[in-house]
């Protein structure tokens, strides 16, 4: 008990699973198919020595706008379920798309956004490129990209060559 | 003022400087999706300007954070590189400003992100990527225009002669990079130049585009001594907040 004084400890899992409720219920502000469960951006959750919840929430792309948006939904979240949650920025291990969950992925195409490339690996293939975007629609991997920049930090856009339907491709990155 | 903090106060400056430059173009792109593009990159620079703005304030330990270090300085308190305070002027000047600055970073990021300073080596490891995504853009329309019409072709190799000479300061070493790399908490400016170098050559080569002379003339925005463009920059970013100090929305 005395080291539960002086340090954060993990929550009971009946409390952890209750969390993980909650969180799963906050959706991302451009993309509200996917919660930031899906995003793979919630790093920690635990019980600080002075009582209260902290979670730690690893910023998307540096400059999207909607991260400030993101903690404040889930601390919004967490204590309207009466929770006295705070939250910490986490920049190691930085997030990249690679964070996204497999049930995220599959939201993303379901919605008509394809989802990222898997493993984005060295950032020096990132200097190379390019990574082939299957259409949402029709699954033909003859892609166009139309633009590095989307509707969103987050999103690139593509036209599918065999459909012909513009989509948004959620980088790899 | 601490080598460390000074190191990675020249990088947030650079970053917000070059960020407010693009952020000019917001609106007055040639095309929508370059509105878009410029004003993403410019959104990432800003938000890794914030990330090193908390580390400097924190590193110099007087309580000085975002806003003060953004609105309260004067020209000859910034440090940012000369080269991100060149005005946009046209597209191709803005492309390759970019392109030479983007090269940079990559390098740059790439190696701070095995620094020993936990914070700095973060942030890097996550503007790695950005960078990466940036050079992207930035290369390809380079490529785009050196090798597009003899039009484009002429304009953006005269901004390439145009800009070059502001490349020397990129890779001069001065007291502030070697203290920040003896103790590991930074990289030495110099040791970039050859990743830069074959970055810009390959791109360079594809955009049918001469490698101009080695750049020899000094400039030193990292020491404070900026060209004339810094002032005016500052004037338009800081006269909101300077008119109505604290002010937020």
């Amino acid at each position: 008990m005395s080291a539960h004084a002086t340090r954060a400890t993990a929550p009971p899992p009946e409390l952890l699973a209750r969390l993980h409720g909650i969180l799963a219920q906050v959706a991302d502000p451009e993309i509200p198919v996917l919660s930031v469960l899906d995003l793979g951006i919630i790093r920690h959750l635990e019980i600080r020595p002075d009582g209260r919840l902290e979670v730690g929430v690893a910023p998307t792309y540096s400059g999207c706008p909607a991260n400030a948006v993101i903690k404040a939904d889930v601390l919004r979240a967490l204590r309207a379920a009466g929770f006295d949650a705070v939250a910490a920025d986490v920049l190691a291990p930085p997030w990249s798309s690679d964070w996204l969950s497999d049930e995220g992925r599959r939201k993303l195409l379901a919605y008509g956004i394809a989802p990222p490339s898997r493993a984005v690996g060295s950032v020096r293939r990132l200097w190379r490129g390019d990574v082939p975007a299957a259409c949402p629609r029709c699954g033909s991997t003859t892609t166009t990209l139309q633009s590095e920049f989307g509707s969103t930090p987050c999103k690139a856009l593509y036209r599918c060559d065999a459909c012909l339907e513009p989509f948004d491709y959620f980088k790899c990155l | 003022m601490t080598a460390r903090f000074r190191y990675v106060l020249r990088l947030a400056d650079t970053n917000l400087v070059l960020a407010q430059r693009l952020g000019e173009w917001v609106g007055h792109a040639p095309a929508l999706e370059e509105d878009l593009g410029l004003a993403n990159v410019s959104l990432d620079l800003l938000g890794q300007a914030r990330l090193l703005f908390a580390h400097a304030g924190a590193l110099e330990g007087r309580g000085r954070g975002e806003d003060e270090f953004a609105y309260l300085r004067e020209e000859s308190e910034y440090f940012n590189l000369t080269l991100v305070e060149q005005p946009n002027t046209d597209f191709g000047d803005t492309i390759v400003r970019q392109f030479l600055f983007d090269a940079w970073q990559a390098a740059l990021y790439e190696s701070l992100a095995a620094c020993r300073d936990a914070t700095l080596a973060a942030i890097a490891a996550k503007g790695a990527r950005e960078a990466a995504y940036h050079l992207r853009y930035s290369a390809g329309w380079l490529v785009r225009l050196g090798d597009g019409t003899p039009e484009s072709h002429a304009r953006v190799e005269h901004s390439l002669a145009k800009l070059w000479p502001f490349t020397h300061e990129l890779f001069v070493d001065d007291d502030i990079d070697r203290a920040a790399a003896s103790e590991g908490m930074g990289v030495l400016a110099s040791t970039l130049e050859p990743a830069w170098s074959v970055r810009v050559d390959r791109t360079l080569g594809s955009a049918r585009l001469v490698r101009p002379a080695p750049a020899t003339f000094g400039w030193y925005g990292k020491q404070g001594r900026h060209s004339e463009h810094l002032g005016y920059l500052l004037a338009e970013m800081q006269s909101l907040h300077r008119a109505h100090p604290g002010a937020t929305w």
